[in-house]
Parts: structure tokens; sequence; C-alpha cells
């Protein structure tokens, strides 16, 4: 089975919404692997997260349940954290040499 | 109407995301980044998500965004960075590789589904039964997920202390976390080092 044409019988069909998700998400992973400044990494993160929660607003509404736009709630409290929390990082690091990359922080390496 | 809406929404996210990864200047791929919540928040709306449309764009759009510009030009690190060099040998052939497989797996997924739910659905609320989205959604939160929902004020206050600890400039917050990310041998005097050394 194949899918379903665009266009379905309520509008768009659901799984064009979920195709959309994961090509964002890919974008979103690759870029996160390629680019080597920490700032450009941690805006890839946010559009993985931009497009999980695309997934769950589509689910909720395929399912006709709002439990997915709670989970999303949720999501976007989490995701104000964690940019709080690693922009100080970042700053904290970028402050003392500014033209440092991720490849620049290789403490951990033993 | 919905179709139009889909693709062209469809079309300023995906955009959005390419410029996010493709440009050399942080502060463009910011910018794309606000095209690509948009394009999110229009999605929403075309899916009866009003809320958390609005959420998007004032929690992402306004402040995220904003406080990504902001450590841009308070650490005046836009310009633009040389991505011609590839610093790993291969690397870029392999994360395409590593993309296309998280794009191909989930559209394969759907493509093989039969779309039958297996078991009850968790009937937490129903969006369809007429009123906002807002009311369920408001009533999901506070009852249900109330537990959750106090966690996540937690979350927050220790994000504001840990974002404050990070940021300030006292020299215990220093010793903390920075002095041994950095090796001050390129840059400080030979004292500094020795004793970043010193410390366990």
């Amino acid at each position: 089975m194949t899918l379903a044409p665009i266009v379905g019988l309520s509008g768009v069909e659901p799984a064009w919404y979920l195709v959309l998700a994961s090509l964002i998400f890919a974008i979103g992973a690759v870029g996160l692997l390629v680019r080597r400044n920490p700032l450009v990494m941690f805006m890839c993160v946010e559009l993985m997260l931009n497009a999980v929660t695309l997934t769950f607003v589509t689910f909720s509404r395929m399912l006709n349940d709002v439990g997915g736009q709670a989970v999303v709630v949720f999501v976007l409290v989490v995701a104000a954290a964690e940019v709080v929390v690693g922009l100080g990082i970042i700053v904290a690091i970028l402050r003392k040499r500014p033209a440092a990359t991720a490849d620049d922080l290789s403490l951990l390496k033993g | 109407m919905e179709t139009f809406i889909f693709l062209v929404a469809g079309a300023i996210c995906i955009v959005g995301a390419l410029g996010v990864v493709l440009s050399s200047n942080p502060v463009h791929s910011a910018l794309s980044l606000v095209g690509t919540l948009f394009g999110v928040a229009v999605l929403f709306v075309a899916q009866e998500a009003n809320f958390l449309a609005a959420v998007q764009v004032i929690v992402y759009a306004g402040a995220i965004v904003v406080l990504f510009l902001f450590v841009i030009m308070l650490l005046g690190v836009d310009q633009a960075e040389e991505l011609e060099i590839e610093p790993i040998v291969g690397q870029r052939a392999a994360a395409l590789v590593v993309g296309i497989a998280i794009f191909a797996l989930p559209v394969a997924a759907l493509a093989s589904t039969s779309w039958e739910a297996t078991g009850a659905l968790a009937n937490l609320g129903r969006l369809a039964d007429g009123g906002p989205d807002i009311e369920a959604l408001g009533e999901v939160v506070f009852t249900r997920y109330l537990l959750a929902f106090e966690v996540t004020s937690v979350l927050l206050v220790i994000a504001v202390v840990g974002a404050v600890l990070l940021a300030r400039k006292s020299p215990v917050s220093n010793e903390l976390e920075i002095e041994g990310l950095y090796e001050p041998d390129t840059e400080g005097p030979a004292g500094e080092s020795d004793d970043a050394e010193a410390t366990p």
C-alpha cells in the first residue's frame, strides 16, 4: 500500500503532515551532524523538536484526542528551559574564545 | 483550501530548515529558523490547534529566537563561517546518508501502514466535541497532567538558577565550569595554566 493522495475526504491527509515533519527532522539531524558552530547546532536541535511537536499535533487531530496537544505544551516548556541553560553554557564558552567550534570542546577525550 | 495552506506552509518550513543548515552566517540561520517556526505555527492553525500556534509564535519566535540573536550579537560571532572546508573527510556524505535514512524510515512505515489502530483510545478529552481547543487542553493539563505541570515549574526554576549561575562572572563559577574547558596555555600567562593543571 502506498501513501494516499494528498487531499483526503476532510482536507489534507494527516500522513502528509507526518512526512513533512520527518523531512524537517531529517534536515535538523543532518545540520546537527554537519555544522560546527555550537549556536547553529542548537538551532538544529530546535528544528528537530519542532518536527516532533508537529507530529504530536497531527496525531492529536487524527485520534481526536487532546493528549497530544498537552504533550506539546510540556515540550515547549522543556525546550525553553533547554535553550536557557544551553545558551548559558555557550556564552560561558564563547566568551573566552569567540571562534570556538564544537571540535574544541575535547576535554573529555582521554 | 487546507491543501493550499499545507503546501505553502510546508514549503516555508522546508526552505527555513534548509536555510538554518546551509547559511554560513549564524544570524541568517536564526532568521531562517523564524521562518520554519512560523510555518509550523500555520500548520498548527490548519490542524485546529489554535492555542498551541499562539504559544509557538510567542515562545519560540518571540523569546527563543530573540535569545539566540541576543547571544549572537552579544558575543560578536556573527561573522560568516567557512563552510567549504570539511574537517573530517567523508563526514558530510555520511551525514547525508544518515539524514536520508532518518527521513526514509518513517516514510516507509507510513507507506506500509494500514492505519488500523490496535487497543483502545486514551480518551483524555475529545477535540471535535465543539468548544475551543484551549478548554479541552486546559482541562487535561490541570487534571490528568497536574503533576507533570507542577514538575515543569520546578524545571523552570532550576533553569533560571542554572542560567544565572552559568552567566555570572565570579571566580567561583569560573573555576567550576570554565577553567578546565579552556586550556589557557595558548593565550594566557604560564602561571594560569599551571594552576589549571594543578586543580584536580
